[in-house]
This record gives structure tokens, sequence and C-alpha cells, in this order.
């Protein structure tokens, strides 16, 4: 796992609209406490291991590393087009994990512990609110 | 709060409507079937005159475009003029409904109360009940991006079966079990057994978990009346008493927890009703656990201390947790085989407890229970709560 690096723009608010909009400018980001260093993704107004309120904002690599998936079969409306479709939750650089589809893996070759990349631009993006851009996991 | 098993409150009465599909009656109608049940168990009660409080679970407005079902009930019961207050914890809505109306009861202010909860769901279309349920769980992360409820409880079953060699098998057991009990509940949405080959032979709805895994959609209500044990007997010569309690949170994203093979909440909450009523897991005679799915029995096991972590799998072989074993689990049939009407699910548990503990279960009934225990959790295990129950002596 790589090295978090930090970046010089904490004015962005810790929200999570402004975790899809850098999602839009190709850019994974998480909040890190000024205090403890925990890793948060999403990021939110208060630490959930030292209930510090000051964040800064850090880019984490894309590379993932899958924990569980399953495959859904029945869908609510909006995806069932999709069926069947793959998800997951991968662990990220730092140790914060984030669910999501997985999409370009045969089923039956995913398997808990492999390789994937968090991809964002390409991935499945059916009408619903809010109109932020999902991300997605795809081979490395 | 060390009441060495010391009694909170007491059941006095309780009811539960047929738990399946009421075609022609709105929730709160349903609601008055179990309400009428209740009054009658308890025939010295002069409910407009005593019942001082209600907190009914309800999970969703979706369902019958009706929120507010607080004021709803009361009214439709009778019982205009009495506070009452809609609690919501999705799944688990009704056992913090219970947990509310204790803190009513021991706060002082109300000293006969009714807990219960509702909801009709059959009427609408399995993705509209997808879509509903699936508003429990995160939104931003999970449903945002296309995660179910089974979804969140596949990837429990995937990550469990990775962990500890749990299989299809071992959760097709429990179904079966279930549904084996359920036979026997003339109240149960679906009376009849289901061998182990039919829920393996099922279609799967979230890999690894099938159509026979799930719990069923299911309209029904349930409603208990609580009082003061002091004046427990005022009301009734066949109290239950609740002698624990405990409530807890964990993330709201299955993604966050620490674990993803046991819930934190339920461990969180057990332990604090445990200690509440001094006993010990071993102690327990029989569990009514929430299996929304079936690997959600399984991992309760766990969490509960009714075996150790990982070993789940282990206590469904040994038949410990079948009627006649050691701490059946779910009599009632469970949310598996009972039903799942979301929000009337706790306290319909808490009123197996009442049939159990008063021996009143019929072909079901557990001999010489004592002790019993209810666990209720919302979502994917975002909330739990655990309480446990002791006859009168």
């Amino acid at each position: 796992m790589t090295t978090p690096t930090y970046v010089n723009t904490p004015v962005e608010p810790f929200t999570i609209e402004q975790f899809y909009k850098f999602l839009e400018q190709g850019k994974l980001m998480g909040g890190i406490c000024q205090k403890c260093k925990k890793v948060h993704l999403p990021p939110r107004p208060y630490c959930d291991k030292c209930g510090a309120d000051k964040f800064s904002w850090l880019n984490i690599s894309s590379k993932a590393k899958l924990l569980t998936y399953t495959i859904i079969n029945v869908a609510p409306q909006q995806f069932q087009n999709l069926t069947p479709y793959a998800v997951g939750i991968v662990e990220l650089a730092g140790g914060v994990r984030i669910p999501g589809m997985i999409q370009g893996v045969p089923h039956d070759q995913l398997k808990i512990g492999m390789n994937l990349q968090v991809d964002f631009g390409t991935c499945s993006q059916p009408q619903q609110w809010p109109s932020w851009q999902r991300y997605c996991f795809k081979p490395l | 709060m060390g009441l060495n098993g010391k009694p909170l409150v007491s059941i006095i009465g309780a009811g539960m409507s047929k738990f399946g599909k009421h075609d022609g009656l709105l929730g709160r109608e349903i609601f008055g079937l179990a309400a009428t049940e209740a009054f009658s168990r308890c025939p010295k009660l002069d409910p407009k005159q005593d019942v001082k409080a209600m907190f009914i679970g309800h999970m969703g407005e979706s369902y019958e475009h009706q929120g507010h079902m607080g004021a709803t009930i009361a009214d439709w019961i009778g019982l205009r003029g009495v506070a009452a207050t809609r609690v919501e914890a999705a799944c688990g809505s009704s056992g913090a409904a219970l947990r509310t109306g204790i803190y009513a009861v021991l706060s002082g202010l109300s000293d006969v109360v009714i807990v219960g909860g509702v909801e009709k769901m059959t009427h609408r279309t399995t993705a509209e009940v997808t879509e509903y349920l699936a508003m429990a769980a995160d939104y931003p992360f999970e449903q945002f991006h296309g995660i179910t409820f089974p979804g969140l409880f596949a990837m429990m079953a995937t990550a469990h079966m990775n962990a500890y060699g749990t299989t299809e098998q071992h959760l097709a057991k429990i179904a079966s079990k279930n549904h084996h009990h359920g036979a026997l509940n003339p109240k149960a949405h679906m009376q009849k057994e289901v061998p182990v080959e039919t829920v393996m032979g099922s279609k799967y709805v979230a890999w690894p978990l099938k159509l026979y895994d799930c719990s069923l959609i299911s309209d029904g209500a349930s409603c208990i009346i609580l009082t003061k044990p002091e004046l427990a007997a005022k009301y009734t010569d066949q109290p239950v008493h609740i002698v624990g309690s405990g409530q807890a949170t964990d993330a709201i994203g299955l993604y966050e927890r620490d674990s993803l093979t046991s819930l934190q909440s339920t461990k969180l909450a057990s332990k604090a009703a445990y200690e509440m009523a001094n006993i010990k897991p071993e102690q327990v005679n029989l569990a009514e656990v929430h299996d929304c799915f079936t690997i959600a029995e399984l991992i309760a096991y766990e969490d509960l201390g009714f075996c150790a972590l990982g070993e789940g799998g282990k206590l469904v072989d040994s038949g410990a947790t079948s009627l006649g074993g050691a701490i059946p689990v779910n009599t009632s049939g469970g949310l598996k085989s009972k039903g799942h009407p979301v929000g009337a699910t706790g306290t319909a548990q808490a009123y197996e407890m009442y049939l159990q503990l008063t021996d009143q279960a019929d072909k079901r009934q557990v001999k010489d229970a004592k002790v019993g225990l209810t666990h209720n959790i919302g979502g994917s295990g975002a909330t739990a709560a655990v309480h446990i129950y002791r006859r009168d002596q």
C-alpha cells in the first residue's frame, strides 16, 4: 500500500458530496483526522476514533483488495436492467473500506482477496438522486 | 444498572395478529387485531383509563403512504387522547419501541404502557418492497451503488463462509428448522415444512443467499402491555417479567464496521442485557433471534454467546437450536416462517416469549422454560435491541 499524500486544499468542506465532486475530477479523496491521523472515507464531522473535528483531505490510491462480495439477482427498479450484477466491499490504502459495484470481472472469477481498482468515469450510471458520478471496482 | 435480575417491567397482556396477507385491512386495522387480543388477555385492564402512553414501531410510510403511525394507532384502538409516538429503527422498530416503553415505565411517568408494531407490505411489488427495505441501509454508499438488503447479508455470508467454513447447507438447515417451528404456529405466515433440499434448490436472490434464506414479506401487528412490576398482580396472576434490556448501534454502513462476520451492536446490547439480568448465555432456555436472513440467525448465535465465534454452523448441525434441543431458537418460526412485517417483528418476538413463559405455546411449548431472550436488529445491524424475560416465580 502506498504512503498517503496530503493535499493543500483544506477549503473544500468535509462532506459526502465533496467526496463525489473530487471523483468527478478524477481524484479519490478521504479525510484524515489532524489529531489521531485516522483516515475517514466518507468524510464526517467527527473522527470516529478520537472525536476530533479537524480534518485534511488526503489522496487515496485507487488500488483495492476485495473483502467480500455478492451477486445481486433481485434489484430495485433503478438497477433492474443491470441484473445480475456483482457488488462488494474493498479495502484501500490506510485501511479504509468502501462498497460498490464490481464491473468487468466474470462472476465465477470473483474471489475474496483479489486485487481490483477503483474506477471512475466508466461505471454504470442509472438515473437517480443525487446526480453524482458513481465509482465502481474493476480489474487491475 | 446492576439490577441483579430484578424485573424492570412486567408484561400483563400481549396480542398478535396472524402474520401473512391481510387483503382489505389497513395497518391500523391489523393493529386492532393485536390490541384486541392483548386486551382480552388482561380483562382487569381498563385501557381507556389505565394506558398512559404508547410506542409503536413502524418502519416506513412508503408502504401505505401513511406516516404519523403513533396517533393513527391510538385513534384506531379506542385510545384517542393517549400520548402515542412512532418509534423507527428500521426492522428493529418495535424492539426499540419496547425499550422506549421500558424507559417510560421506569421513569415513573406512565404506569401502564402499550408497546407494539405494525407493517403492511404485501400489497406492494417485490421491487417496491426491496427498495423500501433498502432505505434502512446507508444511502450514499450502499443504496446508491445498487446494494440491496439481501445483498448486505449476502456479503456477511460470503465473509463468514470464507473465514469459518460455514456452508450454504448450514444456512439451509436454519431455514428448514424455522419452517418446522412455523408449521406448529397457527399465526405464522407460512405454516409448512420446507426440507433442506427445497432451500438448496431455490433461486439465488443475492448469492450465496437463496429465496428460502430470506424472511417473508408479510402484513402483521403485535401489541404488548407493560406495567411496573409492583402493579402486575393487580392486573394478572400470570405476568412475565423483563429482567434485562440492551440497545446499541454500530456504523450505518456495513463497510465501516470492524467485522463483516459479527454484529457489534448485538454484542453490546446483549452484554448490557445479560449484566442487567445477571445471567449468562447458557442460562437462556429459548430465544427469538432476528433471522431476516438465515445468516443473520447464525451470526446471532455467536454474538449472543450461544456458541463461540465461527461455530454457528456447528451449533446448527448439533440440533441444539431446534425444538427439543438445548436452546431452541425461533420457536415461533422466526421471521423466516412466521413472517416479517418489519415494524411488528420486535414485539412479535416478545409475544412469543409471553406465550412460552406462561405455558400457552401449545404444540411448540418449550418445557420448563424459565428464561427467554429476544434479539431484534434494524437494517444490516446498525441497531440491535436485546431483551431478557423471566417467568413469574
